[in-house]
């Protein structure tokens, strides 16, 4: 925490960063948006990856469209971004299959992710969202601290 | 038409993501390391998406169908369940480990790190296996997506 020469607590708030977070969130809502008004859809990606694994299979087109059009939007953010992908490579490679495998049966289990839930959900006042939100924050935060600050591990 | 409009989507959405800076572990971990150096940034970004979604949402429920499909399908339930809870926990505590969730997953794909591939793996894994453990709630979600399901009666979110 840095301190000013009276002892107070200073907080360096980057108001470029700020814009762009707000901004980029604007982006994500004007997106979901979209796939409402023309698809019918709710924007949660966890969701839409999820059925492409059903059997029989429903509505797979538009759902395979939506993930290649993230792949194809990474690339952008790979060329356009300064360090896009900042922080990756440094979790070490034995927690990355147990936290996929947590991610993907959980948001499954919960019918939802930090898309559906936190996003698109919340918008709506779902209940179930907002419950679900606040939990895996919960959830989230109690595990980078362990990580970090109790195990006092590799990152 | 649906497959073009919802390339476009993931798309803009992807753009919105590195802007936002979701697209970095580093500043997820950073959100959610609140004994840490906090990083407010995933607050703002969450903020800037639901005031766009929350304000615009009513508004475009009001259509009498979307403008290109036969209907909405928007979840109804609202009764919070063991499932739900579980499944959030869970979630989050992946989330913490890696600093990933599923949408930032699948744009970090094109960074070429092989250790976005080994999670988005394991995620679809970690699906595939809540399809095996409880077919009946996953085949619910399956069948409330299906074209002819009424608005207002899809059961995930």
């Amino acid at each position: 925490m840095e301190r000013n020469l009276l002892g107070r607590v200073v907080v360096t708030v980057d108001v470029v960063e700020m814009g762009r977070a707000l901004l980029g969130g604007a982006v994500i809502g004007a997106s979901a948006l979209a796939l409402l008004a023309a698809n019918g859809r709710i924007a949660g990606v966890s969701g839409i990856v999820d059925g492409l694994l059903a059997r029989p299979r429903v509505e797979r087109a538009w759902r395979a469209a939506f993930v290649a059009g993230l792949v194809v939007g990474g690339a952008i953010v790979r060329a356009v971004f300064d360090d896009p992908f900042r922080g990756l490579g440094t979790t070490p490679p034995a927690l990355l299959a147990p936290a996929g495998l947590l991610v993907g049966f959980g948001a499954s289990l919960g019918s939802g992710c930090t898309s559906g839930h936190g996003v698109c959900g919340v918008s709506r006042g779902s209940p179930r969202s907002i419950v679900a939100t606040v939990v895996f924050m919960l959830a989230g935060a109690a595990t980078v601290y362990l990580a970090r600050h109790v195990l006092g591990g590799a990152r | 038409m649906t497959g073009v409009a919802a390339f476009l989507v993931g798309l803009a959405f992807a753009l919105g993501l590195g802007l936002g800076g979701m697209t970095q572990p580093a500043r997820v971990l950073g959100f959610l390391d609140v004994a840490g150096d906090w990083d407010p940034s995933l607050v703002l970004v969450m903020a800037g998406a639901i005031a766009v979604y929350g304000a615009a949402f009513p508004f475009v429920m009001r259509r009498r169908r979307p403008l290109l499909a036969a209907t909405f399908q928007v979840p109804a339930r609202r009764d919070v369940d063991g499932r739900l809870v579980v499944g959030a926990l869970v979630f989050g505590v992946g989330w913490g480990l890696a600093g990933l969730c599923p949408g930032p997953a699948l744009t970090a794909l094109a960074s070429g790190d092989p250790g976005v591939a080994i999670f988005v793996g394991a995620m679809l894994g970690g699906m595939a296996a809540h399809r095996l453990a409880e077919p009946r709630a996953a085949a619910t979600a399956a069948r409330a997506h299906r074209p002819e399901a009424r608005t207002g009666r899809s059961r995930d979110a």
